[in-house]
Parts: structure tokens; sequence; C-alpha cells
């Protein structure tokens, strides 16, 4: 056993088989161990997205971030690219789909993995996990605070952004949700009808809603950051992986 | 939250971003996330243009009082300036 990890940039297929830049970290020693597809958030495939993907190789994971962006935008700054593609509309939904199906097979690809896939995701990365989880077959989905699953958004926003609570009914795995109470989008009464939905069709889930955290509490490097909630909340992820992802 | 919503404009003129000066073509303001100012949100305000790459980008984040009191500061600006000074190339009569 080992706690060395290695993590670098690599060269996934994505959707519609196209080559886009991911990255990619992973434990040394021979496994067996679960993926991990780590979704960015809108501001982009950053160093703080990054330092969560390593977080997750340093629990023996293999954990892989698609850059949702290098279509647009390859090899600019995180910042940069995500101007751009929010000025050209954001990121299709099918297309994030098909980029994450491409994580999870790159990952079951990898010497070690035992063929389990969880997806994490912050942000418009929370509702694109839900995206992902009722569009592919994977073994475990963590929502942190996506908004627009249930609601419609407000007027003016990208056509491409619309709720899909109506793909409930085909979510393939069990779903942890780690929201704040004080976030309005989404605010805890768009979260309790995603439960509900969830509790009628019996698709198993276990959300939490932090007193004191708002939206992004988990973001470490942005004024939004509840170190209380945070912690809790990575416990609960690893918790969830532990009993999802193993083999 | 993430809004999305973005407000794009076509305009004429030049910025200096990372590589020296550039021809600006279009700008976007949004309010959203910050990468840099530490605030939860602010008014953002990319002067961009794409035909050059992503990089081809002027980039501001501003609080919401800020961003008031440059449009008030734009428009004060151009109003004490004889009419039509700074007019795009051709649209206007120097006078």
């Amino acid at each position: 056993m080992t706690d060395a990890l290695r993590a670098e940039t690599v060269t996934i297929k994505g959707h519609d088989n196209d080559e886009i830049e991911a990255y990619l970290a992973r434990p040394l020693d021979g496994g067996p161990r679960g993926g991990v597809v780590v979704i960015h958030h809108m501001p982009g495939y950053d160093e703080s997205t990054k330092e969560m993907v390593r977080k997750f190789a340093a629990h023996g994971y293999a954990a892989l971030c698609p850059n949702l962006y290098s279509r647009e935008a390859p090899g600019a700054d995180p910042d940069d690219a995500a101007a751009t593609v929010r000025a050209a509309g954001g990121v299709p939904d099918e297309r994030l789909v098909g980029d994450v199906d491409g994580a999870a097979r790159h990952l079951n690809s990898l010497q070690g993995a035992n063929g389990k896939i969880g997806v994490i995701g912050h942000c418009s990365g929370g509702r694109q996990t839900f995206l992902a989880a009722c569009s592919l077959q994977i073994d475990a989905a963590v929502d942190c605070y996506g908004a627009f699953v249930v609601n419609e958004p407000p007027s003016g926003m990208p056509a491409s952004m619309k709720p899909i609570l109506g793909l409930a009914s085909q979510l393939s795995c069990p779903l942890l949700g780690l929201f704040g109470a004080e976030d309005g989008f989404p605010a805890p009464e768009e979260t309790a009808k995603l439960s509900a939905e969830l509790d009628r069709l019996g698709k198993e889930h276990e959300f939490h809603t932090y007193d004191g955290a708002g939206h992004a509490f988990f973001a470490v490097d942005r004024p939004a950051y509840r170190p209380e909630a945070a912690v809790d909340g990575w416990g609960k992820i690893f918790d969830f992986f532990g009993h999802t992802l193993s083999a | 939250m993430c809004t999305y919503q973005t407000h794009k404009i076509k305009i004429s003129g030049s910025g200096k971003a990372r590589k020296g000066w550039i021809s600006l073509s279009e700008a976007t303001v949004y309010v959203d996330h910050p990468v840099h100012m530490q605030q939860d949100h602010s008014v953002n305000i990319d002067f961009i243009d794409p035909a050059q790459g992503p990089s081809a980008r002027v980039a501001v984040e501003l609080s919401e009082e800020a961003a008031l009191a440059l449009a008030d500061a734009i428009r004060d600006a151009i109003a004490s300036a004889p009419p039509g000074l700074a007019a795009a190339a051709g649209a206007a009569a120097r006078s």
C-alpha cells in the first residue's frame, strides 16, 4: 500500500469521439479501485477543480475531469475558456453526457479499475451530474448545489438550460445531494421538490441541506466557503463513494 | 448561483490583453461568479475578439456600485466632450 499518486493532463475521447483534454489523478498502488468523473463548474477547468481531482486520488480513486471547453478553447486559460463558451451559449446537454461517458470509459480502461463509476459536480456541474446520472449507467452521483434541475431558469437563459426533472425516472444510481440552506439557486424548496419526486419514483437518494451555507460552500478560494459544511460534506462524499464504488 | 445570462454587444475599439494591444469586436456583460474578485458575484465585462481566440480578452470584475458608477462616468465623459468626437470611424462628422 502506498499513498503516492500521479496527476497529469491526458487526452480522452469525448462526445462524438472528439479528442478532448482531461485531468487525471490516480493512486500508484495496483487497485482495485472505483473511478470518479469530476464535472468542473461553469468558471471552468480550473486550479480548484484540479485540486478536487487530486483529493479523490488521495482517497484511493482514479479521478478524471474532462475539460468541457476543450473544443472551443484548446489550451486557453480556464477563465478565458469559460468566457468564450459562455459567450457562445454554454455547453449543450447532449455533448456533456457524451463527454462524461467518454471519461467513464477512460477510467474503466485504466489498470486497477473495478468497473464502478461515480460522478460529481458543483454548481452548473451539479445539474450536469443529475443529467449524466439520468442518461448513463453509472454507480453513484453527487449533486452539489446544482440549480435548474426542477425550476425553470429566469428568462434570458440559453435555450439549452432547461429543467430536467422529467428525466428522474431514468436515474441509474444512488444520488447524494449537498445543498446550502441560504442558497437561492437551488433554494431549499427546489431541492425538496426533487427529493419528493425521487421518493415517489422509489429512487435511492440522500440529501443534506446545511444551515449557514449558501451557494458554492465547497469553494475554498471564494468568500462563499463554509468550512463546517464543506468538511462535513466531504465526509459524506467519501462515505457515499465508499459504499457505492467498492467492487 | 450561475446566472448563465450574458448580454453581448458588437463594439469597435482596442484593448490591452496579455499579448499586448488587440482590436476588439464584442463585449459581454454578465452578473455571475468572479474569477478573482473576492465576492460571491460580480458584474463581469469581457472585451473580446472571438476571431483571435479565447485569449484575446480584456476582462474586469466589478461590484454593482462600481459598474454603475463606471457607466455614469462613461456617459459623463462623452457628454463633456464635443459631440461625436470619439464616434466610430465614419459614423459621425467630426467638427
